[in-house]
């Protein structure tokens, strides 16, 4: 138990950070029409490719002397994030693209 | 007494650093809030893409390392090398794909995502100063489940992969999540010398995989959307564990947003379904039922000409569409004939299932790439109460989705799933290939209905002969 509170304690701003976030995203999505359900999780998809801040903090500090195992693993996290990133936000931007289109007619 | 940074310990660096991340974490909300309406839509996108690139700039430049040290020269070049790499092939991936594999796409990516959290997870593990040891074994458990999960998702709705249906799955699946809960206690529990704790680690890795794969493995296709939408949260929640590790806010918020969100669509998916997430991960669609023996009808067909002349003098006129049209390629036949309806006069709307096409929304995606206006397209309960005054209703490439039997008949495995209700309308036309079976094996009593008249075959065909027959009126 005693564990448990001094883990919450040590952690409180993220735990903090954590509930609200879930809470905002409720807020958030909740009142989306469905007609943006498809672009929105695409969209919400790039968002999660947040991971690459992890990936460039890992492959940036990793040592260069030698080709490590984590040097490999730390190029693929880079390259898999931005995959993640890159194209879910394009992906995105055409689709939306094509619902904006309709205004003009 | 004022304090100064260098009492604290920090550079000026640092607090822009952590500034740009609050920035990037406000434009991540902005640009989600703003999705939420078709007009703004794109803009949100776009701020939100804003607000991961400059994340991504101020990390490469600002981060300092656990030495205090920032990120060298050739570490610097490494990953500029890496992310425009990721970036020329993500574009070109994105740009290329069809809309109507939409879904596979968004579950390929999503599976890149979850894979690149676990790599994190993985590294970070074996690092000294990392304090957080059941936050990293928990994003790497739920990083690589979010990746073997999706690239089967993907999988399964490129019809590269069927589904298994057996029954040992779920005892198999269990026993998995009892060895994962097991292994990830006995790391933490016990004092373990370094090569042992990368061993587990990858031992925990491997089973977090096969779990992933086991678990998508028995979902029928009908309820992948919830799947990808379920998955696409885990990703979420992965990148956020990261996010402890690293004291960053940005990937914290980022991530429990996107896994917040992604878990209310879930939700309201299963909810469209009349389904609960319990019974879409353990039980899977079954054919048939009591509701085969039933009575049936006779099924009655229509000439093209008939229901030309039936369209023209029509007031109202609603289209129903399935995944069926898009797979023809039919929406924009299915378009320039609304164009040629509405000029003769014809009130003509779109009535979108919430769970039309492979996942929620992938309907009005798919029209609105050939230009079907969105205020077009109305949703299920909003065209339900006009239905009964509706002329004709033309269902094309749909079936679930306009199956009475949800309504009255508690046999069938897709009884109270909400539909659209077309039999309600004074006539009804379904477009199909043939008699088969809508993606839950189920008979459609709606064909067999006095109203309801066949016009068989494939659906551009058949609109296309129907808007030249129209012309010709």
């Amino acid at each position: 138990m005693e564990d448990f509170l001094v883990y919450f304690y040590q952690n409180k701003e993220a735990i903090f950070i954590i509930t609200l976030s879930i809470f905002l995203g409720v807020e958030v999505i909740s009142n989306v029409p469905s007609v943006l359900h498809t672009p929105l999780m695409s969209g919400a998809n790039a968002i999660s490719g947040v991971i690459i801040i992890g990936g460039i903090i890992l492959l940036g500090h990793s040592s260069l002397e030698g080709i490590s195992l984590n040097l490999i693993l730390g190029v693929f996290a880079v390259i898999l994030g931005t995959l993640n990133v890159v194209g879910g936000f394009v992906v995105t931007d055409r689709m939306l693209e094509m619902f904006k289109k309709k205004k003009k007619n | 007494m004022n304090t100064s940074l260098q009492d604290l310990g920090v550079s000026t660096g640092d607090v822009f650093l952590e500034i740009s991340y609050l920035v990037a974490a406000v434009l991540f909300v902005i640009g989600l809030k703003l999705m939420s309406h078709p007009e703004s839509a794109r803009k949100g996108n776009f701020w939100a893409a804003g607000g991961m690139g400059l994340a991504m700039i101020t990390t490469l430049l600002l981060h300092r390392g656990d030495d205090g040290s920032l990120i060298s020269l050739n570490n610097g070049i490494i990953i500029v090398v890496a992310i425009i790499f990721g970036s020329i092939l993500g574009t070109i991936i994105a740009r290329r794909i069809k809309m109507t594999a939409m879904p596979q796409l968004v579950s390929f990516f999503n599976a890149t995502g979850g894979a690149a959290s676990a790599l994190v997870a993985l590294m970070e593990y074996s690092n000294p100063n990392n304090t957080s040891a059941l936050v990293t074994l928990l994003g790497l458990v739920i990083g690589a489940i979010a990746f073997s999960g999706s690239m089967i998702a993907y999988g399964k709705l490129d019809g590269k992969i069927g589904d298994i249906f057996a029954g040992w799955v779920k005892y198999f699946n269990m026993v998995l999540m009892v060895i994962t809960i097991a292994l990830i206690y006995f790391m933490l529990a016990y004092d373990l010398d370094a090569s042992t704790q990368s061993a587990l680690a990858y031992a925990l890795l491997a089973i977090a995989l096969i779990y992933g794969i086991m678990f998508v493995m028995p979902i029928g296709g009908a309820d992948m959307p919830v799947v990808i939408s379920l998955l696409n949260s885990l990703t979420g929640i992965a990148a956020a564990m990261a996010g402890f590790i690293y004291h960053n806010q940005a990937m914290i918020l980022g991530g429990i947003f996107v896994g917040s969100a992604g878990s209310i669509l879930t939700i309201l998916m299963t909810k469209a379904m009349n389904r609960s997430l319990l019974n879409v991960i353990i039980g899977s669609f079954g054919g048939g039922g009591a509701a085969a023996d039933k009575e049936h009808g006779n099924i009655k067909e229509i000439t093209l000409s008939d229901a030309s002349v039936l369209l023209s003098y029509s007031q109202t006129v609603v289209i129903v569409p399935g995944y069926g049209l898009a797979v023809a390629q039919a929406q924009y036949a299915c378009n320039d004939l609304v164009k040629l309806l509405e000029d003769k006069g014809v009130d003509v709307k779109f009535a979108i299932h919430p769970v039309a096409g492979r996942m929620p929304g992938h309907m009005n995606v798919l029209l609105a790439e050939a230009d079907v206006p969105y205020t077009k397209l109305v949703e299920m309960d909003t065209i339900n109460p006009s239905l009964p005054n509706t002329d004709v209703t033309i269902v094309i490439g749909a079936n679930d989705v306009v199956n009475p039997a949800a309504l009255d008949d508690p046999s069938s495995p897709i009884y109270g799933m909400p539909i659209i209700n077309a039999h309600e309308s004074k006539n009804i036309i379904v477009m199909k290939r043939g008699m088969g079976k809508g993606y839950a094996g189920i008979e459609n009593f709606l064909f067999f209905n006095d109203k309801t008249r066949m016009l068989f075959g494939n659906a551009k065909d058949s609109i296309q002969a129907l808007v030249n027959e129209i012309k010709q009126l």
